[in-house]
């Protein structure tokens, strides 16, 4: 057994043509979105994109280059492309809408056997500050997610906007709110709670500050939420979910949707609405999206974006057995009747079939042989005899 | 959406178990008289729609992070080892201990690199980092006090409940580093997709703790 480094697979034929069945799926709905593909390279420089992506530094891969600069394999796509938007395409009108499947790159912390490369298939909406663009985000998800065939699946949306703005105006500076709000990002509400009830506050805040771990649920969410926040900003960010449930509502896609404005699934990536998506049978969330109108200034450019991605592998788990091998058939031949067998293949071809084209000299186990395919033709012996199966 | 599926809880074998299983009680749970002696590592219980995995106990976290499992009551000394990403929910406020640092009574660590033996050699190593102390971790699973007596390290890292297993091998705790209790840990995933379920079990056993 020659090794692969850790976290690094092989895809076999299976899973390959399963991969590309559900990979095709998404793609093809994207597109008739209007969502255009691209492609960026594998690698990147450390200094750009390395540290303008949500990725932790210490799941990069790094590298040299010749010159002694630190690259990165990439570890996601938002990065990259708003790296291509911001050089190139922003010279278009805006906005623009870019799409892509590839492949990327995140160091495993425990247990090795984890993917470390592993595809993602996502969007960009570059350019539309809008919540028609979030929602739109969110409509698309489902839409490509049913597309795949997946039925069990929920989005739970939240927004960094409100989350910072309660906080905030609650404990006074923004250092305070990230403390609390890092309780959130490691999921620790025991920790929360322990850290709320130490703060010197009126217990009416320290009443809002827990109150605000159960704002999860339906439309319901909007006014409690409403009850909580007292400033313009964060009533703002209300009013935003709130035209969100109007537009996915719209949609018609609302009976996938869930509020949770505890969700926080980075510390400082996301600047509005952000979501997650679950799948059944699944342990881990299959994606992910949300309003990043920070990263595109990174790249010297000010402008608002939104996208989402889904993993690949993970949507793959949660579709369950998909048999997607087509039927490969055997034409054996011996050198006698090549031509004649060539021709056979190239009718068979034509017509769409998967066909395999073997000189019988070469095989060694005719049984197994026969066995590996769908439909098996001998063409061998002396010429002029029917083709026997 | 799945509404007949059970919910699957990992529960911690041995000293946990019982505590936790007395609180479901509580909270008006009904667990049938033979779940306390089962052999069985997964018993149902079709009267709540509950299914419970037995686990030992640094193992709950991870069937929980993986999705086997929904909900898990985990020993905050594992959720600090482990790591997993999972929904630290409540409290339970049963198990009562402490994560400790204990030796030879009236001895000294090594100057250069003292040896630590521990069962929890994330949490060991973290602490002495925090202290600007270089350290040698060694990972033991269990029998953690033989480690200074036959000196194979200067200390150890490992839990107190009463302090009497360290008292009957002849040693002292020197430091106490955090005090632990059992949690109630869900997945992120069960978190959102059966939070109605999840969001009553959180509420009952509020009540009682």
């Amino acid at each position: 057994m020659f090794e692969k480094p850790l976290g690094m697979r092989d895809t076999l034929p299976n899973l390959y043509e399963t991969k590309q069945h559900v990979r095709s799926a998404l793609e093809t709905e994207m597109k008739r979105w209007g969502y255009q593909f691209i492609a960026t390279p594998a690698l990147e420089y450390y200094e750009t994109v390395g540290t303008a992506s949500a990725i932790l530094d210490q799941q990069l891969f790094k590298l040299l280059d010749q010159e002694g600069h630190t690259l990165v394999l990439r570890p996601d796509m938002t990065a990259p492309i708003a790296r291509v938007a911001a050089s190139k395409l922003l010279n278009e009108n805006l906005p623009i809408r870019l799409a892509y499947s590839a492949n990327l790159f995140r160091a495993q912390q425990r247990e090795g056997g984890r993917p470390a490369e592993f595809e993602q298939v996502g969007v960009e909406c570059i350019g539309d500050g809008t919540v028609s663009a979030d929602g739109e985000m969110i409509a698309l998800a489902v839409s490509v997610l049913k597309e795949s065939g997946l039925k069990d699946f929920q989005l739970s949306i939240g927004h960094s906007g409100f989350v910072k703005e309660l906080f905030v105006q609650i404990l006074g500076n923004e250092e305070r709110a990230q403390e609390l709000t890092k309780f959130l990002y490691e999921k620790n509400y025991v920790g929360y709670r322990e850290h709320v009830k130490s703060l010197p506050l009126s217990s009416i805040d320290s009443q809002r500050l827990l109150a605000f771990l159960n704002l999860r649920g339906g439309m319901e969410v909007i006014g409690k939420s409403l009850d909580l926040i007292e400033n313009e900003k964060g009533k703002e960010a209300i009013l935003e979910l709130q035209e969100l449930w109007n537009i996915i509502s719209d949609y018609d896609v609302a009976n996938y949707i869930k509020f949770d404005l505890t969700l926080v699934s980075h510390m400082s990536y996301y600047t509005g609405i952000l979501f997650e998506v679950y799948a059944g049978n699944v342990g881990f969330p299959i994606g992910n999206g949300g309003r990043y109108d920070g990263l595109l200034e990174k790249f010297g450019r000010s402008t608002g974006a939104t996208g989402f991605a889904i993993r690949l592998d993970r949507l793959i788990e949660a579709l369950g057995e998909i048999d997607e091998t087509a039927p490969v058939e055997c034409i054996l031949f011996s050198p006698e009747r090549r031509k004649e067998a060539c021709g056979l293949a190239k009718e068979r071809r034509i017509a769409g079939n998967q066909v395999v084209l073997q000189d019988i000299s070469g095989v060694k186990d005719l049984d197994a042989c026969t066995k590996k395919y769908s439909d098996v033709t001998f063409l061998v012996g002396k010429a002029g005899k029917e083709p026997v199966k | 959406m799945t509404v007949k599926e059970p919910l699957t809880i990992a529960m911690p074998k041995g000293r946990i178990f019982e505590e936790a299983a007395e609180l479901l009680r509580k909270a008006g749970y009904q667990l049938p008289p033979e779940f306390d002696d089962s052999r069985k590592l997964i018993i149902d219980v079709p009267e709540e729609n509950f299914r419970f995995i037995l686990s030992k106990p640094m193992d709950v976290a991870t069937y929980v992070e993986h999705g086997v499992a929904d909900l898990g009551i985990a020993g905050k000394d594992v959720l600090l080892e482990e790591e997993r990403d999972v929904y630290e929910l409540l409290d339970l406020k049963i198990s009562a201990c402490y994560l400790a640092v204990a030796g030879l009574p009236g001895t000294k660590m090594n100057d250069v690199a003292p040896k630590i033996a521990t069962k929890y050699p994330n949490v060991a190593a973290a602490f002495f980092r925090e202290q600007g102390e270089q350290v040698e971790i060694i990972k033991l699973n269990g029998s953690i006090e033989l480690a200074p007596l036959i000196g194979l390290s200067d200390r150890i890292v490992d839990i107190v409940s009463t302090g009497q297993t360290l008292k009957e091998n002849g040693l002292v705790e020197y430091e106490t580093i955090t005090t632990i209790t059992s949690r109630l840990i869900v997945n992120p995933v069960s978190y959102r997709m059966k939070d109605e379920r999840i969001t009553g079990i959180v509420a009952s056993l509020s009540e009682v703790i």
